[in-house]
């Protein structure tokens, strides 16, 4: 399924990349593919011993399809001290359902940290009123384990190309697992606040502040590993889609 | 007013033709061309201005040639047999070189005039390598010879010649372009002027083209993927903290809240006045970019018949020439009853005619301000070459109000036919929580006991109506029990008609009060919005051209202005009546009628010979300019004697309008929004059988 998975989305990928100039003439509903990488950026961070080192991250996602049906593809990465920490992506197909709403059904595969999980997962992505941008998913595992995440974006505009953008995103477990160091309830919380400036629309470097901290036994698991529960990094890094 | 007119190094005029019969195709005949070449670029030079607009042609040979026939103005054919070649070829309009799509040559397209009651050939090559048509908009034609790929003809493959043969049966002011791809925004596009068989009703000494028309360096295909990407990506008006900041100090807290909540609610902007900017175009006029500017030139004395073309593909104009009137005479090509204004806004694909009578020793800008006042398409007319008016600067850029939602809530703007403050139901913009307002009971009227239920309110002249009386500024809690309907005017009801529908010509004075029924196809994620109280488009000269008087002592034409010159055609009455509600998903840049697109929506038939009705709702916030091809668009101004006919109705964001159509042309046509990037979707294909 790992195997499967890794080579449908690279599949996707590609696919996604060849069809951008492809258009069809012939309706108004043509399939297109985005690619938005949202967040390639660099945290200031520490280790344990108070050592700086360097982490890297990537969030993105792309999309190819036409005006109501569309596959998704979304991914997160974080690359620590020379080694992936954090490796996940997401195959979903993705329906229309309201005027800004999209119901999204699909796969999860987590490359990182080992053992590799799969999880199937379901949730909603679109724009909320007074304009948040929201991705709320259930992730149902293996053996029934399940894990929910919520996040939402917002864009203060400073001028027409400064943009300030406060994110937040919330992870939850149905259960204990020790395996991962995750906890049952709400797992941690993660709060980014991003300053970029749209060179072009398409291109926007920024700089900003990532916060993070562990709740409930997932906190009691950090504890134990001797982490800190709650971390701030200065992050500097661009957005760019296409 | 005044108007600061510069002069540049001493140029001599030159020559124009003796102007009766007045058909100089532009500001210089042809044998003054080169002489005037050479004015005009050493004009250039010594202004320094980049001479930015001219064509590159292919050959090295025909390089000078092409510059002066297209940094001037495009050539002139005249007669009954064409020849036109649609081909590639490198243009620099900023800077960069480019591919646009030309017809022998030209950007834009040769000039052709034909002479009303004549039979015309026109031989079109596609040398391009791909699919080309060309299509003759407003001209009435047997539906083969409509040049719709797919509808009338297969289109000319490349290498084909097509032979366009067809009686010419009218006069005035028409254009052509292709109706292939999005080839319409790379170029090819032109002027028809058609010569009346009887005598002019229009005095005029000199007439010329003015089209008008929006060039991108980025391709058309790119743009269309691009707003489907990022609907708001040409948009550089959003709204700001310091917007926000702004409206705090000036309105308070409460004030600001409640002007932005809809807006957030509804998750739209009520920026977006322009899919496409200023930001990607360059707007020309003739084919010359605003930084070099087009010339036309007229003797002394001379009236002036400007016909203007609207030939962009998303960019609709507001056109004035500061320090002189427009009479204008012909909507559309069709002679109309000359109405004097100062400013007049023009759709994509709609023609107006004008007169103007410069002054001598004197130079006018014509400007022509994109509706979001991004950029301009601007010329200097003058009777001395040397001479160059102000330009002047842009309007504010507008924004949009409640009224084009399909609602009125401020309940103040009781002018013109704004009478939608009386439906609370309001607009039904998704997530939208207008439920406090539904719950207005309107019950209670007191109609002093009258039975309205047979009556005929589309009469109703709502501009008689005194509602000065109405307390609307508290919305909450509205109680309209105290409305003293006995104030109405109800003298003009027809209290004896028979029909249900409304007299012809007076189709859009539309009962405020109609509840507007959407089709369960309008609901869906390919809809984000329903007009439930339009108002008539018919007096509204449009956001951003209201008040224009009141700020600028300037007359804005509006629709209701315009009256036919000669008699209704077709004084029937309608047999009945189509509702079509223009439909839209902004954010998806997804459009259609409503709510299907063209590839899943059914021709729509009309029976050889009758006059039907159409009314169209606006559900969106654009303003959209509906063309149907093969047969006039009787445009309802009030005036049943004097119906003018249109190719192309411009539909107001949130308002209705209507027209009378007789079906009698048989065949299949096309009927769609004229903005290029909402046609695709927009369109039916409209049978008469």
């Amino acid at each position: 399924m790992k195997f499967t998975l890794k080579k449908l989305s690279l599949c996707i990928l590609s696919t996604s990349l060849l069809s951008v100039p492809v258009i069809a003439h012939e309706g108004d509903d043509p399939i297109l593919a985005k690619v938005m990488i949202d967040q390639l950026e660099w945290h200031d961070s520490e280790d344990a011993n108070h050592q700086s080192i360097d982490t890297y991250v990537l969030e993105g996602q792309a999309w190819i399809g036409k005006d109501l049906n569309k596959l998704w593809l979304k991914t997160d990465v974080e690359y620590v001290d020379g080694e992936t920490e954090e490796a996940e992506i997401q195959a979903l197909y993705s329906r229309a359902i309201a005027p800004f709403w999209d119901f999204q059904i699909g796969l999860r595969q987590d490359l990182k940290p080992e053992p590799t999980r799969e999880w199937g997962v379901i949730g909603i992505e679109g724009l909320a009123p007074y304009f948040f941008e929201v991705d709320a998913a259930l992730f149902v595992g293996e053996s029934g384990t399940t894990a929910a995440r919520i996040s939402a974006e917002y864009e203060w505009m400073f001028t027409q190309k400064l943009v300030l953008s406060p994110e937040i995103s919330l992870n939850f477990y149905g259960q204990n697992d020790s395996e991962y160091q995750t906890g049952s309830g709400l797992s941690d919380v993660n709060l980014g606040l991003r300053l970029r400036y749209e060179i072009r629309r398409e291109f926007a470097p920024y700089l900003g502040v990532h916060w993070t901290k562990s709740y409930g036994n997932t906190a009691n698991f950090v504890r134990e590993h001797g982490e800190e529960t709650s971390d701030a990094q200065a992050v500097a890094g661009v957005r760019v889609w296409f | 007013m005044k108007h600061p007119i510069t002069r540049t190094a001493g140029l001599t005029t030159p020559e124009l033709s003796d102007t009766q019969p007045s058909l100089t195709p532009l500001s210089v005949t042809q044998q003054s061309r080169r002489r005037f070449v050479l004015g005009a670029s050493s004009m250039l030079a010594l202004s320094g201005l980049p001479f930015s607009g001219q064509l590159m042609a292919h050959g090295a040979g025909q390089v000078a040639s092409k510059i002066s026939a297209t940094a001037i103005d495009p050539p002139v054919l005249r007669g009954n047999e064409f020849d036109l070649s649609i081909g590639f070829q490198t243009v620099n309009f900023t800077g960069k070189k480019r591919t646009a799509t030309t017809v022998n040559q030209s950007l834009p397209a040769p000039i052709l005039r034909w002479k009303e009651g004549e039979r015309v050939k026109l031989r079109v090559t596609n040398t391009l390598d791909h699919e080309s048509s060309i299509h003759w908009h407003g001209i009435i034609l047997p539906s083969e010879m409509d040049g719709v790929p797919g509808m009338s003809f297969d289109g000319i493959q490349p290498g084909e010649t097509f032979v366009y043969e067809f009686d010419v049966n009218q006069s005035g002011t028409y254009w052509y372009h292709s109706h292939s791809g999005f080839q319409e925004q790379t170029g090819l596009m032109g002027a028809i002027v058609i010569e009346p068989k009887d005598p002019d009703p229009v005095a005029y000494d000199r007439d010329m083209v003015v089209l008008l028309s929006d060039w991108s360096d980025t391709a058309p295909e790119k743009i269309y993927r691009t707003l489907k990407k990022q609907s708001h990506y040409y948009n550089f008006r959003e709204r700001t903290v310091g917007d926000l900041v702004r409206d705090l100090k000036t309105k308070g807290l409460s004030a600001t809240w409640n002007d932005r909540a809809m807006w957030n609610q509804m998750r739209m902007s009520d920026t977006d006045i322009a899919d496409v900017t200023g930001y990607a175009y360059t707007y020309l006029m003739n084919g010359v970019t605003p930084d070099q500017g087009w010339l036309g030139l007229c003797k002394p004395g001379e009236k002036v018949r400007l016909r203007i073309i609207n030939g962009a593909a998303m960019s609709i104009f507001d056109v004035r020439i500061p320090g002189l009137k427009m009479t204008v005479v012909a909507a559309d090509g069709q002679n109309i009853q000359p109405v004097t204004v100062d400013e007049f806004r023009i759709g994509v694909a709609e023609t107006y005619d004008v007169i103007v009578e410069p002054q001598a020793n004197s130079a006018y800008t014509l400007f022509a301000q994109s509706i979001d006042r991004t950029g301009y398409a601007r010329g200097t007319l003058t009777t001395d070459i040397n001479l160059r008016a102000e330009i002047p600067a842009m309007d504010p850029a507008p924004t949009l109000g409640h009224r084009d939602m399909g609602m009125d809530m401020s309940g103040h703007d009781m002018e013109h036919t704004d009478h939608s403050g009386h439906d609370m139901g309001g607009m039904d913009h998704f997530g939208h929580d207008m439920s406090a307002m539904k719950e207005m009971d309107h019950s209670d009227h007191n109609m002093e006991g009258m039975d309205h239920s047979g009556m005929d309110h589309s009469k109703h002249n709502m501009d008689e109506m005194d509602h000065s009386g109405h307390d609307m500024s508290t919305m909450d809690g509205m109680d309209h029990s105290g409305h003293n309907m006995a104030e109405m005017d109800h003298s003009s009801h027809d209290m004896h008609g028979k029909s249900r529908l409304a007299k012809a010509g007076f189709g859009s004075n539309f009962d405020p009060l109609a509840k507007i029924h959407h089709a369960d196809t309008e609901f869906g994620p390919h809809v984000d919005g329903h007009s439930e109280a339009p108002q008539s488009g018919l007096n509204d000269p449009g956001v951003g051209l209201r008040d224009h008087m009141k700020l600028y002592g300037r007359r804005v034409l509006t629709y209701a202005d315009i009256r036919g010159l000669h008699p209704t055609h077709d004084k029937r009455e309608p047999s009945r009546e189509i509702e079509l509600h223009l439909t839209g998903n902004m954010s998806r840049y997804m459009w259609s009628i409503n709510g299907l697109n063209f590839a899943d929506a059914k021709p729509l038939e009309l029976s050889y010979g009758e006059r039907v009705r159409i009314i169209l709702v606006n559900d969106t916030m654009m303003t959209h300019p509906i063309h149907l091809h093969g047969m006039w668009s009787d445009l309802e101004t009030g005036d049943p004697n004097y119906i003018p006919r249109k190719h192309t109705i411009l539909v107001q964001p949130g308002s209705r309008i209507s027209y009378l159509v007789t079906a009698d042309a048989k065949g299949r046509w096309a009927y769609h929004c004229h903005l290029l990037y909402h046609m695709l979707g927009m369109m039916r294909e409209v049978r008469v059988v």
